[in-house]
């Protein structure tokens, strides 16, 4: 029997970044607001410090900062036919836990999505016609534009102190940043970081190839910074040991270093760590939240009631919890009715490794930072005509390498046997001299109606609740679009005087070893149509007013960037919408 | 109270600090924190086998001296210590999927959903090593008849885990293919990764590419471009010079 | 006490009574709606810089201003007295002038001496307009009932009379004289550090006894497993190489560009220093700053001293990436360890703490950051971490004593206090 809590105004589901800003956000309104997180408590001195975080063996091969699959996991098959089957030990993605979430140990990659992204079933309808789209496709339009979002993105960049080089700045571009990006209404608030040299001699050689080569938008600091909350951040050190490692000097923008030191100090804010939400509570008829429901280490369950509630979990949570609170209506991918789990995506992600002279060639791949890089943005979204090639979508390509690290980084020939004293002496030979960016190629993923996620028949967790199952498997549209952006990739190594180029296509059938990024997308997406979205352009949810759910699990199709930076303008932006409408005037905020 | 340096990196007083991470707590008003907080990764101490039998260590040291063959600059995978860090892994938590999903029903599927075996690694390589045994005394090879892997030579020794690799060599009981995998990674994984864990011995491994180890700041280095970076790797273990002389 | 001095301070004290009646006369009786609303927030103010809250407001059963903190002395310990004007278990009965004696003479209303871990010889500075304004604030608070037996020392200290010799000893009673050689600002900084501010009774180096060493004012102490640095204006071991507004800047948001302040120094920042004015604090930095130290120049250690070889490489592979290698750190953020004149003190005591403990920040409302430093003591045996220390303290123009393993080895157990 569930011990019931003093009520809050607000109960916050997930302290990760896009609850770290929701918190801050309405405890400044002056509500009252509590934050449940599954994991523990981290901070940096006691959970990262300098002397034991350069543990590969740890952090990146047991991923010990992460989620341990038998707290929870999913089911996955590629298909509909098939059975799913537990994911036993992470592989393709690693679901975050604890306080900080992914903005933890995340690379710190800080993109913004294209104007076109947001309107992109009008958009490609408009350029392409209908017919040239992808059969079953389910990409839509997001509901809102480029130009509403910007001034989020800009609240988000200047949060973090990204460190980068500004491409279009109100309409104008500018030498040295991205030409394709959209408008921005100012710079960023660090300059970018410093570049090593595989990353500095793949932007020459794509300048010679006639591209427009800039550094990636980096959440590593460049320089040491003071955020608009009076936080400061220290120089990254390109120590290497960023993504899947928490920062041990404070130069990685996590809510950590950025919002809780002042969120923790006000008197309207608590959270309660090691505490899993396992259900969302609604009133009898079904249309309002009155809290939730968590239970503590030791099984117990405890309600927390709440006039709002904000869904922050990690997408796949967020969309499991909506099925089985009941809100919504799942998807039926064979009547094609229903929106919970519907327009479920990843992400396209491919990789050269290069070759070059050991005479001549040595790169240090081990500085480097999470979001170190120089990039090329010709070949994502919509910025090339698409019309010869028979696809949609693309990515952005770089020199993206963030690691030496051995374990996961010694690259050798494809012909050399995996091991043995050949095997030995090539590693010894190629590792200075090789480049292996990891997700050199980050392109998007659209949506398709038999890519989602409902629950599990069979499989449960440790508290018997059914396991979210996904059902993903690549399209045709997706593997063109990656052999394509491979082909052009390899290119660039080439024309920096690679000896050899090894391209790595993304290969069909989705494989859930692999890892390709963490970023799951869409299951209870925002729209205009409450037929084919969960949320309104606010993130609120069409069927229960005060419920909003944030993170990219609103995102209707992924584009060809990492997901941080959009999903934190969201939350900026809902935020917003929160704080000047729905709390003068608690309800719908758009009448569909 | 006396905490010693040696306790607490050999694990026995991580539980001090550690046990905060287990209760459900409600925080507000500052960022926590307690003096001595840390989580500190738990070092292997050298000495006898913790997991492996007699025999099994033997051939675990034979198999990854041929995964990584000794050469005049850089030790092979036996005195890497690659035997110790397997031992050590099976004997924790590596060794029986802690942390994993580990609840049933178990069925095979197909490879890209990931492994489905109910058998943590201890004891599939228990099975194997046992099978291999099997195998490798009921075998004759130009003249070596009835002996175990370990007796074995080099060349045999490198034609079976290549017939293990291959699926030529079928072991009873057991899918040979997949401990040769199991035992490759297990074996890539000690020669890498910190000393602390009991293989790298004197950071080898890192030594033999160049790698710098657990170094954190490279600010004066990134804009060196095509410069070799020149200094020796440290681990998170420490190195002789922090003790004075 | 000899008698002369017996009768003396007889004379003075039935005179200050004679003063003190009148002044009561002047200020109603315990009636909040005839206290003067300045004078209560003057008294709010000042109590806040003296900090009464620090020893009398015990986070447990006592409340606010409710007495029954364990207070720590050399001899043992005693618990705060409740100073809420409850009149059974507080000070509600306690006339002005009986206040005033216990806060400027350490007199008791019954005619027991006060142990000096309530400051009075500090207090004693005060003006008794400034006394009496805290008593009117005082006198605003809710009333508590909450007993206290504050005498908790072990024979023979539990002996109030021998107080009586300490006093005859220490304490030099008296309001503070200003200086007319001085500006009015150091005046300001001179009545707030020597009376109500109180610093002294961290910062000064004392006897046996637990009297102040009075030739060595302000130039450190060792207390609560820390090292209270020397904050004179002493180039070498104090605030020598900060500026004024350095010093109002750590006083006022717990960091700046060079150092941050922990353990009770942190405590000290968020209850008293932060909520003062920016006058104040000028006046407290510029006084501070003139204050004589020791003057002491030493020789650093030379490079090739095996325990300068060893800390430069324990610095160089666990320290550098946030201390940088040539100490100077990231302002408002790691401690510039070249310009900390607190890393070359007297005694290592703190830094040894720090290294092997770890230690937070404070947080401010100017500086909300709280880094804080990792628990090195897990990981270095006693032999590295006194060659770190050493090396420390003796790089960037720091010049300290060696320290040795069995200063480190002692600094592992962790003496109570703030973390």
């Amino acid at each position: 029997m569930a011990r019931k809590l003093p009520a809050k105004d607000v109960v916050i589901v997930g302290l990760g970044w896009t609850g770290s800003i929701l918190a801050n956000e309405l405890t400044d309104e002056g509500l009252d607001v509590v934050a449940i997180e599954r994991g523990p408590w981290r901070d940096t001195a006691t959970n990262y410090a300098p002397n034991y975080a350069q543990d590969e063996l740890r952090y990146r091969i047991r991923h010990e900062l992460f989620l341990r699959p038998a707290q929870t996991t999913f089911s996955f098959r590629n298909k509909q036919s098939e059975t799913a089957l537990p994911i036993r030990t992470w592989g393709a993605f690693m679901p975050p836990n604890g306080v900080g979430g992914g903005g933890v140990h995340w690379n710190a990659e800080t993109w913004r999505f294209l104007p076109s992204d947001f309107v992109l079933r009008t958009h490609l309808t408009q350029r392409y016609g209908a017919r040239f789209l992808p059969a079953d496709t389910t990409i839509q339009d997001w509901g809102l534009t480029y130009e509403e979002l910007e001034p989020h993105y800009d609240r988000f960049e200047y949060l973090c102190g990204t460190s980068g080089t500004a491409g279009n700045l109100q309409g104008r571009i500018q030498e040295g940043g991205n030409p394709f990006e959209g408008p921005r209404s100012r710079p960023y608030p660090n300059p970018a970081q410093q570049q090593p040299f595989g990353a500095t001699l793949f932007a020459k050689a794509a300048r010679e190839l006639g591209y427009k080569p800039f550094p990636q938008p980096s959440g590593n600091m460049s320089q040491a910074y003071r955020n608009p909350l009076g936080v400061r951040l220290g120089p990254c050190t390109y120590c290497g040991f960023c993504e899947w490692f928490g920062c041990a000097n404070y130069s990685k923008a996590s809510p950590q270093t950025t919002v809780l030191p002042v969120l923790m100090r006000k008197g309207n804010f608590q959270v309660r760590d090691n505490s899993e939400v396992t259900r969302i509570n609604l009133d009898p008829s079904g249309k309002r939240a009155t809290g939730v429901t968590f239970v503590d280490t030791s099984g117990n369950e405890w309600e927390q009631p709440a006039e709002l509630v904000i869904l922050a979990a990690y997408t796949i949570f967020n969309v499991q919890l909506l099925l089985l609170s009941k809100i919504g209506t799942p998807y039926d991918p064979q009547a094609n009715r229903g929106v919970i789990g519907r327009n479920f995506t990843h992400q396209t992600i491919s990789d050269c490794t290069s070759f070059f002279d050991r005479t001549k060639f040595a790169f240090n791949p081990f500085i480097a930072s999470g979001a170190i890089g120089m990039c090329i943005d010709e070949f994502n979204g919509d910025n090339f005509d698409h019309g010869p090639h028979g696809f949609v979508g693309g990515g952005y390509m770089g020199q993206v390498q963030t690691n030496g690290r051995p374990i996961e980084t010694t690259p050798v020939p494809p012909e050399i046997p995996r091991w043995g004293a050949q095997w030995k002496q090539a590693v010894r030979d190629n590792y200075q001299s090789a480049l292996k960016p990891g997700t050199g190629v980050h392109g998007s993923m659209y949506s398709y109606r038999d890519v989602y996620v409902d629950l599990d028949p069979t499989y449960r967790d440790r508290l018997g609740r059914p396991l979210a199952r996904i059902t993903m498997d690549f399209h045709e549209n997706e593997l063109k679009q990656n052999r394509f952006l491979t082909d052009k990739f390899a290119e660039i190594y080439t024309a920096m005087g690679a000896q050899r180029v090894v391209k790595q296509y993304r290969k069909a059938p989705y494989d859930i070893t692999q890892y390709q990024t963490t970023h799951l997308c869409g299951g209870a997406v925002m729209g205009s149509d409450p037929r084919t979205s969960a949320l309104n352009r606010y993130l609120q949810s069409w069927d229960v007013p005060n419920l909003f759910v944030m993170g990219a699990t609103a995102f209707p199709q992924n584009a060809g960037y990492n997901p941080t930076g959009t999903l934190a303008a969201l939350a900026y932006w809902s935020a917003a919408a929160i704080r000047s409408s729905y709390l003068k005037n608690p309800g719908p905020l758009v009448h569909a | 109270m006396t905490l010693r340096r040696r306790d607490l990196l050999t694990g026995t007083a991580v539980a001090l600090v550690a046990e905060r991470l287990a209760h459900a707590e409600v925080l507000s008003g500052k960022l926590p924190w307690r003096p001595d907080a840390a989580t500190p990764p738990t070092a292997v101490k050298p000495g006898p086998w913790e997991f492996f039998a007699a025999a099994e260590a033997r051939a675990i040291e034979a198999a990854v001296d041929r995964l990584i063959p000794p050469d005049p600059q850089t030790p092979g995978g036996k005195d890497a210590g690659c035997a110790v860090f397997i031992d050590r892994q099976l004997a924790g938590g590596y060794g029986h999927h802690e942390g994993l999903y580990n609840l049933p029903p178990f069925h095979d599927g197909i490879e890209q959903q990931g492994p489905q075996a109910a058998q943590g690694p201890a004891d599939m390589y228990r099975a194997a090593l046992a099978a291999l045994d099997r195998y490798c005394r009921a075998q004759s090879y130009s003249g070596q008849t009835g002996r175990a892997f370990a007796e074995l030579t080099a060349e045999t020794q490198d034609e079976i885990l290549r017939g293990l690799e291959s699926k030529t060599v079928k072991l009873d009981g057991v899918d040979g293919k997949k401990f040769f995998e199991q035992l490759l990674k297990d074996t890539m994984q000690g020669f890498f990764a910190d000393p602390l864990y009991g293989g790298n011995r004197n950071m080898c491994s890192w030594k033999m590419i160049g790698f710098p180890g657990a170094r954190y700041d490279y600010r004066d280095w990134v804009a060196r471009h095509n410069e070799r970076y020149p200094h020796p790797p440290v681990s998170i273990g420490g190195r002789a010079d922090w003790t004075p002389a | 006490m000899p008698e002369g001095l017996r009768q003396l301070a007889t004379a003075v004290t039935a005179g200050l009574l004679a003063t003190a009646c009148a002044a009561r006369l002047a200020v109603a009786d315990n009636l909040p709606s005839e206290q003067d609303f300045a004078q209560v927030e003057r008294g709010r103010y000042l109590t806040t810089v003296a900090d009464c809250a620090a020893c009398h407001t015990d986070s447990g059963a006592g409340g606010a201003f409710g007495g029954g903190k364990p207070i720590e002395t050399p001899f043992g310990k005693v618990l705060s007295a409740n100073i809420t004007p409850d009149r059974d278990t507080g000070i509600g009965d306690w006339t002005d002038a009986q206040f005033d004696a216990a806060v400027r003479r350490g007199e008791t209303p019954d005619g027991e001496r006060l142990y000096p871990a309530m400051p009075f010889p500090y207090y004693t500075r005060m003006t008794l307009a400034d006394v009496l304004a805290i008593r009117a604030y005082l006198n605003t608070l809710p009333p508590i009932h909450h007993v206290v037996h504050s005498n908790q020392l072990p024979f023979p200290f539990d002996i109030r009379a021998g107080m009586r010799l300490w006093d005859a000893l220490y304490f030099e009673p008296g309001p503070f004289k200003p200086d007319p050689g001085k500006s009015s600002a150091w005046n300001r900084g001179a009545y707030l550090v020597r009376g109500a501010g109180h610093c002294a009774a961290c910062h000064t180096p004392k006897t046996s006894l637990g009297g102040d060493l009075t030739h060595q004012r302000l130039q450190g102490y060792s207390l609560q497993g820390w090292f209270a640095p020397d904050i004179t204006g002493d180039m070498a071991l104090g605030l020598g190489r900060w500026s004024v507004e350095d010093v109002v800047a750590y006083l006022k948001n717990g960091h700046n560009r060079f150092a941050a302040a922990s353990g009770p120094m942190a405590e000290e920042v968020a209850d008293s220093s932060s909520k003062m004015t920016d006058a104040d604090l000028h006046a407290v930095a510029v006084f501070l700053k003139d204050q004589p130290g020791a003057a002491t120049s030493g020789k650093p250690l030379g490079a090739r001293d095996p325990q300068m070889v060893a800390g430069a490489a324990i610095y160089r592979d666990l320290c550098s990436a946030c201390h940088q290698e040539d100490g100077t750190g990231v302002a408002y953020l790691i401690p510039n360890l070249a310009q900390a004149s607190s890393v070359a003190s007297r005694q290592p005591t703190s830094l040894l703490r720090v290294v092997i403990h770890g230690a937070q920040t404070v947080a401010t409302a100017g500086e909300p950051t709280a880094p804080a430093m990792p628990a090195y003591g897990w990981q270095l045996t006693d032999a590295q971490i006194a060659a770190v220390t050493t090396y420390v303290r003796n790089s960037w123009g720091h010049a300290a004593p060696a320290t040795s393993p069995g200063e480190a080895h002692k600094a592992r157990t962790l003496k109570s206090g703030a973390g």
